[in-house]
Parts: C-alpha cells; structure tokens; sequence
C-alpha cells in the first residue's frame, strides 16, 4: 500500500518528460488511436450487420426444429405430403422462396441497384404454427382498416414487410408487377406485415406457383423440377423448403436421420440453426480478413509506441540512470516508463474508440452495412453498443503501447547507473539487440507455418507466419544495420565520409528509424502486390471468359426468368448473329451445412475445354470405355469438396446422383462458394430442360452490337427481363467492383502507411535533435551548416534507402503468402503474382523524399546556435 | 564509526584485465569531510561507485552504519541510497524537465515523505536559491545548477555524502562559492563526505586530504 502511495505521488513527476516532448507523445497516442478505430468501427459494422442477418434469418426460420432444403430450382412438393404424415412430425409448413424482378421499378436502397423482391409462397396455416412472425399482420390502424384475412388466400394477392413497403413505396391497395417465366403478374399489395427489416412478401404458396409457373415437369414424387413451365392443374408444384416442428418427445436426430435416408440426391435436412451458419461463414473469412488488416494498423501504431520510446528511452539515458542512483528500484524504473506507455495507450484507445464508433455509425448510415464483401448489401442495421468490443479494444490499444514500451523498458532498468550516467553510453542500450539469433528464429518458424494448412476453414497459420516474418526481419534489422554500414565503400566529401562512419561506428540508434521503415514498407509492398496480382489476374481472367462480342443473361439471383428454347432457336438465327451459345446456371447442394454451388451447363468441347473456360489443372486422358462424363471444377469447388482433377464426384441432377469424372479444375472470381461445369447436352438429355439463362453471341461481319441488341430484344418481346453486356463494358464493371471492394482494404492499408510515416518522422526527428552537441562540436571545429545538412540528408539516405530495400524484398516475400497461403485459403481464389513496379518506384522515392526532407527539417534545430551553446551544456 | 571501507579491490576483466583498486582502506565518521585526489584514471570515481552500491569489489567490503553494502541486492543497496546517501556531481545532473524545487524534492519523494515543501524551501533557503525553485534547469547559471544539486543531496539529511568533482564544470569564482557551501551544508548536517577532485582550491575545504595511487589510499 505504501508503495502504491509513493508511486502514486511520484508519477506525475514521473510523466513530466512528456510535456517536453509534446509532439511525439501525440503522435504515438494518434497512431493508437488510428489503429483502434478502424479495428473497432470495423468489428462494429460487421457485428451490426451479422446481427441484422441472424434476425432476417430467424424471422424466416421461425420455430422450426428441422429444415429440408434442395436446389434454388426447387423439387417436388410431394414430398412435403410424406413428411408432414410422419408420427414424429407435429407441423409440416413447405416454403417456396423466390427472387423475383419486379417490373419498372429502379434502384430502391442506398448503396444497392437491386429490383428484386423475395417472395415466399407459404401454407399460411402451418407457416403460422412455425413462422408466425411472417404471417402477422400490422396492427396500425390503417393495415387492419384495409386488410380482408381472406387475402391471405388469394391467388391475386400477396403481403409486404415493412422494409419492402417502405423501399419500393408501397401501400395497402397498391399493384406491384413481378416478371415471371416469359411475361409478368400484378398482384395487388393486401397488407403489411407486422416485422421484417428484410425486403419480402408473403402470398400463398399455390397461388405462388400457379403465378410464377413453379411446377415440377415430371409428377414422380422426390424428383428435383425444372421451374418455369406454366402450371396446370393436377401438375405438382415445386417448393424448395420444408419446415418442421417435431412432436414434442420426439428425438431430433433421430428424426433427422431417418428423414434423411429417404431424400433424394440434392436435398438435406438440418437444423434451422446450420443456415445462420451457413450465412455467418459465407462471410466469415472477409471479416478475418479485415480484422486482421485493422490489427496490421494496431500494430503499426504499437510499433511508432516502441520507436518513440526506445529513443526516448535511450536519450534520456543518463536522467534514467541519475534516478537510479536517487534511489529507484530496477522494477520501479521500469514501472515509470510503463507507466509513460500506459498514458499513451489509454489516450490513444479511447480516442480510437470515440474516433472508431462516429466512423462506424457514418459508414452504416451513409454506405450500410457492406465494407466490399457484397454480402450485406441492402442490410441497413442499426448501431448497438458494444461492451464487450469496447473492453477489447480498449485492452488491445494498452497492450499495443506496452508492447511497444516494454523492450526500452526493460532495457534501461538492467543498465548499469554508473555506466549510463556517462554521456556516450547510448549506443550499449543497442548491443543486445545485434544477435541475429532470434530474428533468425522468428523467420524460420514463420516460414514453416506458411506451408500448414487452414484451420476451421481459416488461415490461422497464414497470418501467423505473415507476423512472424515480419517480427523476425524487424528483430534483425540491428544485426544487418551493423553489417550494411561496417562495409560502405569509402565516400568522397567530408559529409558523406561522417555520414558512414557515424553509421558504421553507432548504427544502433538509427536502426530503430530502419525497423520503423521496413515494417511500414513491407507492409504497403506487400498489400500493392496482393492487390495488383489480384487486379491483374481478374483482368486476365475476364479476357479469358469474354471471348464473345456481345453477352446476356438473366439477373443474378433472380428466379423464374429465362431464355426458353423456342428464344433461343430464334436468336441463333438471326443474321445479324454468326453464332450464339447459351448456358443454363442454376443453383444445387452438394453437402449438407454448405452454401449451394452453381452448377453450368455451357457448350463446351471435352477435347479442347480450354478453349471456353481458363484451366489450371487438368486430369490426365480417361480411358474411353470406363469415361464418365466430364466435370470441370472451379479451384473454390476443388478447395471446399477436396476434389482433383482424375477423382470422381456425384452430382445431384433432376433428382438423381450423376457420376462424373473430374476431368478439370478452372480459375473463377465470380462465385466464390464454387461452380461445376458440365456438356449442356448431357444436362438436357438428364433433365429434358431445355432452357437457357445466360447467352454468349458472336457478331456478323458489318454488324455493330447495337444491331445485334436491338435485334436478340425483338425476339424476346422487347423487355427487361434479361440484361445484355458487351466485354468491355463487363469488364470495367467488373473492376470497378473490385476497386469498390478493395476500398475498405485500400483505406486499412492507408492507415498502417500513415502511422508508419509518422513512425518515420518522429524517430528521424528525434534522433537528429539528440545529437545537438555533436553537431555543436562540429560547428566549433570548422563544418558549415550546410556540410552538417548534407551530412545529415546522407544518413538518411542510407538509412531509408537500406530499409526501403529489405522493405521490398520482405514485401515480396509477404505477398507470397498473402497470395498463396491466405487468400487462397480464405477465398479459394488462385493469381498469378504481378508486381506493379511502377507504383512501387514511386512509393519507394517518396519515402526515400521523405525521409530526407525530415531529417533535414529537424536538422534545422539542431543546427541552430542553441546546439553550439549545448556542447557546455549538461545534455 | 559511520564508514568502514577493509582492503577494497576492484578489477576490470574486457580484453585486457586492468586492476582499478588494491587494497584501499578507509574510517570515515559522521561530520567528516575528506578529499580523494590522485591521477586521471587511477580509480577515484570507481571507489565513489563502489561506496554507492552501484558496483561491486572483487576484494574487501565496505560497512555503512555497520552494514556490509557486499551482503546487499540491488533493491536494498537502492533503498539504502534512497536514506542514506547524496550526490553531487561534475555534470550537475538535473533534470531538465523539473523546477528548481521539484529537482531538490526528488529524494523525499522517492522516500515517500509527505508535506516536504518547508524541507524543501528550507534547503533553497540555505543555498540562496529560495526565490528560484519555479525555475526551470535552463535559466540557471553552472553555479545555480550545481547549488540545486547540492540542496538535492543534503534534502534528506543523508549520513554520506558523494560528491565527485562538483567543481570541474566550475569557474573558479563559481567554485569556490560552491566548495564553501558543500562544507557548510554537510558540516551543518553532521554528514560525512568524501570529495573527489583534481583541484587542490578544493580540496583545501576538506579536514582530511588522502590520495589514491597504486599501491593505495594514503594521506596528503
């Protein structure tokens, strides 16, 4: 307690120092702060937006104890009839979900360019046993005024959420038209419903599947349908979800297996709480992702802590050992210094977490909820106050400035006083820093995690090995600074003479500038890569995939519109066309707890399929007696299934298992959970569906592709079901989206390169004023000013021109992993490096600028008469 | 007797061993002020370092108060320097971010004393500094700061005395102003002191003048 006390009185005097060095103590709370608050806003944002997901998800899953789920497409509705007969089953509700365009109207959300409505076809009956939140009604006095429950029945009729009334400007009576199959349906707005911050409605579902022509081609009960032919009375319609609440009792895994060994191929059951899973991890690595790139600016930021204060510490060398002398114990030196961190970080991170939470509350209220990744487009969560998230930023900032406190710390407590109170000791508080040992350490273990594989899905290792590396080179900088200097090659001029052999004789306290240089550099090199290999790789992919002259397709993620066979026939006839190949892409599960993959059946030639999709690796030739028919896998396929090219794999297709032979795996951007590709013909032969969502069409000698829209839009009626794109239009959207998604990333690496170049100027600048007397002794002897100047622009040349090199060469090794280990295991998505030299040039000279000019600038105090006067002076 | 030092030996091993000390002795009483002379580099700041605690003999012992300083841990001989001892140095060694006031207050408060501003103003007082302690380290003269290091050892009322060539930085008017004050204030203290210096002018204000060589400490 007594010492708590004298502690307590001594510490004000204690922080003194910092009030004389005001402008590096702001700069190290600013770098904390910078790194908590994009950590933090980051955690915010996506927290808000997960939680909104969950809710929407929940709300739709209601109290169901199991879920059968199949293809997108849906599958017979029969198979509802037999579960919901079940002993153990007390309430079968089906569900057909459906992603509808609706007719005319524009972008509606911020931030979102979607037209599309979801629609869920219930059994209002059931859905209200399980899903009763979507089947009730608004209790405003205006909704019930106008709401006849028989409504709900009607095959003319359907109900919105709240959020679609709102977004589309619908009101109870209001008509709203939905595209479906070949034409569009106006159905009449008959209620609002009571909850949903999701954009839905709700109809019957047979008037559903009359309306949208969802009904099964076939009338076997378990076959998986092709959706869109008009339905008839007596054909079974399709569903694509069932939802069941047991008996109470009866045992939940019990049921779900047996219910499982009776499903056909492509649908599963599972519990309700496996697609809040499934939606969380669709998610999960983008969010790793940008959590560990706001971790990078939090350690930036410890890192300017720890080059502030090894200097800090150094310079005050001998007052440190003076205080020993005084009486303070080894640990109570330690504690103040500490201290002097704990000051810092505790400024820094609640700045960080104000500064984090505004930001977070801007980006959600201006941009919603999507940092680039896509899946929370259209969310617009609100902003909840994080404990939790605040207690762990709050602690992350402290630890980041006592990590960063902690070395110098400990440091100047083990010096000798004796030996410290001597001016010229400086250099000794470097010397066990020279060992190359446990750098040399750092980076083989960081090298041997590089090649473990993920863990849980997540490259744990990965961003190990990333910190490791990087721990390891900056703990070796000492050791190489050392090296570099003691073997210059002898200069010319006095200035430059004085520059190495200052360099060569004491590179310790200028290597604390040259660790803060490598770390931040290696770190922009290293992002530049990633980025521009992943640029450049899209770019090569997009030419690769758009060989054609012009393209359409139905909208992503809509149901229920197509290109029928009778179109197509009519399009690839049209003069103004020389050829015109189509695709069918629908959605199907392979496993259970997985997100549905995109399964293609394109026109593609089995002998020559490099042709039409952009192989990386192929199976070597199949014996053509035993061949299975072919399946090209995209590397997200690959990766999520472990399949290889030569393996088999079942596909579940109109409602059977398909064997196929792995005959390939192909490079894919564009749907990350993964895509198969199969002969067109061999579907429509399975599934006798003969119709097309997307078509590639090449032009006609003379024909502009204005010609050619006009005239594949005649055919189809003139309307906007489908969108037409041109290579050169896709592609720059499609990089456009890229940049869009790579902002939040550009922004996170902004930040580390801002406190890094803080880092930079302050240590610079503080080791330049350190030396006063040095310089005041040089002026005694006769250097000018500006020799002094050149002197000192000389070494910090040298200096950041060494950093900048290692920063390159350590930038390039971290992009390697970056790219090879951590991408492709978070995203599966392969690329070939590319480095953008150009950029790097400039980067790398603005440093080397930089650093110059900031020597210089704090050159111009220490050069001032006041450093003459200081060479009688005690420090 | 106040301060025992027995065969004192100190050897420094780099790449050549240098042998610093050899078999120095010394009796010092409370209220005794002796000077140490002698060559540059024979030993005389090293016998100061090992009288602190902040180096170790390789031969004898040193008692202070009857305490064997060799038996002690850095964190005892720490707290024993906090009570028992001051120091003045040739460098002055004031902190410059301090006042005047809070530079001489440092010892009562690392020893956890409350209320030490009379102490404190008293001091200042006595080293005609009393209406300087809300100066700052930069606006005093080499004299002023060596009479605020001065006031900074004797706050305490330390039983030992260090001080180790409190004059070099010194010109001679300075100096002297400075050496008669050091013996007041230590003789009004009833410490001991032992004084290491080249300057004869200084060593003149002791009682007893020894001088270090080689083969020992021996009288003047």
């Amino acid at each position: 307690m007594r010492r708590l006390q004298r502690f307590r009185r001594f510490l004000p005097l204690a922080l003194a120092p910092m009030r004389l060095h005001q402008g590096r103590a702001v700069a190290s709370v600013l770098a904390i702060a910078l790194g908590v608050a994009m950590g933090y806003a980051v955690q915010l944002i996506n927290r808000a937006a997960l939680a909104e997901m969950e809710q929407a998800v929940q709300t739709l899953s209601g109290t169901a104890d199991l879920e059968v789920r199949g293809p997108r497409a849906g599958f017979d509705e029969t198979l509802y009839a037999r579960l919901a007969r079940r002993e153990d089953v007390a309430v079968a509700s089906p569900v057909l979900e459906l992603e509808l365009r609706i007719a005319g109207i524009g972008p509606v959300a911020p931030g979102s360019s979607d037209s599309t409505l979801r629609v869920l076809g219930l059994d209002v009956f059931r859905a209200g046993h399980i899903q009763p939140e979507l089947v009730a009604m608004a209790s405003d006095a205006q909704s019930a005024a106008s709401t006849d429950m028989l409504d709900l029945l009607r095959p003319d009729t359907l109900f919105l959420s709240p959020a679609a009334a709102t977004a589309f400007k619908l009101k109870v009576g209001d008509m709203i038209a939905l595209r479906a199959g070949l034409g569009e349906r106006r159905l009449r707005v008959a209620g609002l419903l009571a909850a949903g911050a999701e954009r839905y409605a709700v109809m019957d579902i047979a008037a559903a599947q009359q309306a949208f022509g969802v009904t099964a081609t076939s009338g076997t009960s378990g076959t998986a349908g092709t959706a869109g032919t008009p339905g008839t009375a007596g054909t079974p319609g399709l569903i694509n979800r069932i939802d069941l609440r047991l008996r109470p009792g009866a045992d939940t895994q019990r049921t779900q297996a047996s219910i499982a060994a009776i499903l056909p191929p492509g649908l599963f059951i599972e519990a309700p709480r496996a697609n809040v899973t499934r939606n969380t991890m669709l998610t999960r690595a983008y969010r790793v992702n940008l959590n560990v790139l706001a971790l990078m600016a939090l350690f930036t930021g410890g890192f300017l802590v720890f080059s502030t204060q090894a200097l800090t510490v150094v310079q005050r060398r001998s007052q440190l050992a003076l205080l020993r002398v005084l009486g303070v114990t080894r640990r109570g030196l330690a504690a103040l210094l500490l201290a002097e961190a704990g000051v810092i970080g505790l400024a820094g991170a609640l700045a960080g977490l104000a500064l984090g939470h505004a930001a977070a509350a801007l980006v959600l209220a201006r941009f919603g909820a999507d940092l680039g990744s896509g899946f929370f487009r259209g969310l617009q969560p609100e902003l909840h106050f994080a404990p939790d998230l605040l207690l762990l930023f709050l602690l992350l900032g402290l630890l980041a400035a006592f990590a960063g406190c902690l070395v110098p710390a400990l440091e100047a407590a083990q010096a000798s006083p004796a030996r410290a109170l001597k001016s010229g000791d400086e250099q000794e508080a470097f010397a066990p820093l020279r060992r190359a040992g446990p750098g040399a350490g750092c980076l083989v273990v960081g090298a041997l995690l590089s090649l473990a594989g993920p863990v849980n899905g997540l490259p744990l290792a990965g961003y190990a090995s990333i910190g490791l590396v990087l721990f390891g080179a900056v703990l070796l900088m000492p050791w190489l600074a050392a090296l570099v200097f003691s073997h210059l090659p002898e200069a010319t001029g006095i200035a430059s003479k004085l520059a190495r052999m200052q360099l060569a004789a004491s590179p310790g306290q200028a290597t604390v500038s040259l660790a803060a240089i490598v770390a931040s550099f290696s770190l922009m090199v290293a992002m530049a890569i990633m980025v521009s290999s992943f640029r450049q790789s899209l770019d090569d992919w997009l030419t690769q995939v758009l060989p054609a002259e012009l393209y359409l397709r139905v909208p992503t993620g809509v149901d229920g519109v197509f290109i029928s066979a009778d179109e197509q026939q009519r399009i690839a006839a049209l003069p103004q066309l020389r050829r015109a190949d189509f695709l069918r892409a629908q959605q199907i599960l392979l496993a259970e707890g997985r997100p549905r993959v995109a399964l293609l059946a394109r026109e593609i030639d089995p002998a020559d399929p490099a042709r039409m999709i952009p192989l990386v690796a192929e199976a070597p030739p199949a014996d053509a007696t035993k061949a299975l028919p072919p399946v090209w896998v995209s590397e997200a396929a690959a990766d999520l299934y472990a399949l290889a090219p030569g393996g088999a794999m079942d596909v579940p297709i109109a409602g059977r298992n398909v064997r196929f032979r792995v005959a390939g795996i192909w490079r894919d951007y564009a749907r990350q959970q993964g895509a198969l590709v199969i002969e067109r013909s061999l579907y429509v032969g399975l599934t006798g569906d003969h119709r097309a969502t997307d078509a590639a069409m090449l032009l006609s000698p003379g024909v502009t592709t204005e010609d050619a829209r006009r005239a594949v839009h005649g055919v189809l009626g003139g309307d906007d079901r489908v969108e037409f794109g041109e290579p050169g239009e896709i592609r720059s959207t499609s990089l456009r989206i890229f940049d869009r998604t790579f902002a939040v990333t550009y922004a996170l690496e902004a930040s580390a390169v801002l406190i890094g170049l803080f880092g930079l100027s302050t240590s610079f600048g503080a080791l330049v004023l350190a030396r006063r007397r040095e310089f005041g002794m040089l002026r005694h002897v006769g250097m000018t000013r500006r020799q002094i100047a050149a002197m000192i622009a000389h070494e910090g040349l040298l200096v950041s021109g060494l950093g900048i090199a290692v920063g390159l060469a350590l930038g390039w090794v971290l992009s390697l992993i970056l790219v090879h280990v951590i991408n492709r295991q978070s995203f599966h998505w392969g690329m070939e490096i590319h480095i953008p030299w150009e950029k790097l040039g400039l980067l790398a000279l603005a440093l080397l600028a930089l650093a110059v000019l900031t020597a210089l600038f704090s050159a111009r105090r220490a050069l001032s008469g006041e450093a003459v006067r200081s060479v009688r002076e005690d420090w | 007797m106040l301060l025992q030092i027995e065969a004192l030996g100190k050897t420094y091993h780099g790449l050549r061993e240098r042998r610093v000390l050899r078999d120095i002795s010394l009796l010092l009483d409370a209220g005794e002020y002796v000077a140490v002379m002698g060559e540059s580099g024979i030993g005389k700041s090293t016998l100061l370092n090992l009288v602190a605690g902040l180096d170790r003999p390789d031969a004898g012992r040193i008692l202070l108060d009857g305490r064997e300083l060799g038996a002690m841990d850095d964190d005892a001989l720490t707290v024993l320097r906090r009570e028992s001892m001051g120091f003045v140095f040739q460098a002055f060694h004031i902190l410059p971010y301090l006042s005047v006031a809070q530079n001489v207050a440092l010892p009562l408060l690392l020893a956890g004393a409350a209320g030490h501003g009379p102490a404190v103003q008293g001091i200042l007082d006595a080293v005609k500094l009393g209406d300087r302690g809300d100066s700052l380290p930069r606006e005093l003269s080499g004299g002023e700061l060596q009479r605020v290091a001065i006031a900074r050892a004797l706050v305490h009322r330390p039983r030992l005395v260090l001080a180790d060539e409190p004059t070099g930085n010194l010109d001679p008017e300075s100096a002297a102003q400075v050496m008669a004050l050091l013996r007041e204030r230590v003789k009004s203290a009833n410490a001991a002191c032992i004084l290491v210096t080249h300057s004869h002018a200084a060593a003149a204000t002791a009682d007893r003048v020894l001088i270090l060589g080689a083969d020992g400490l021996r009288p003047a």
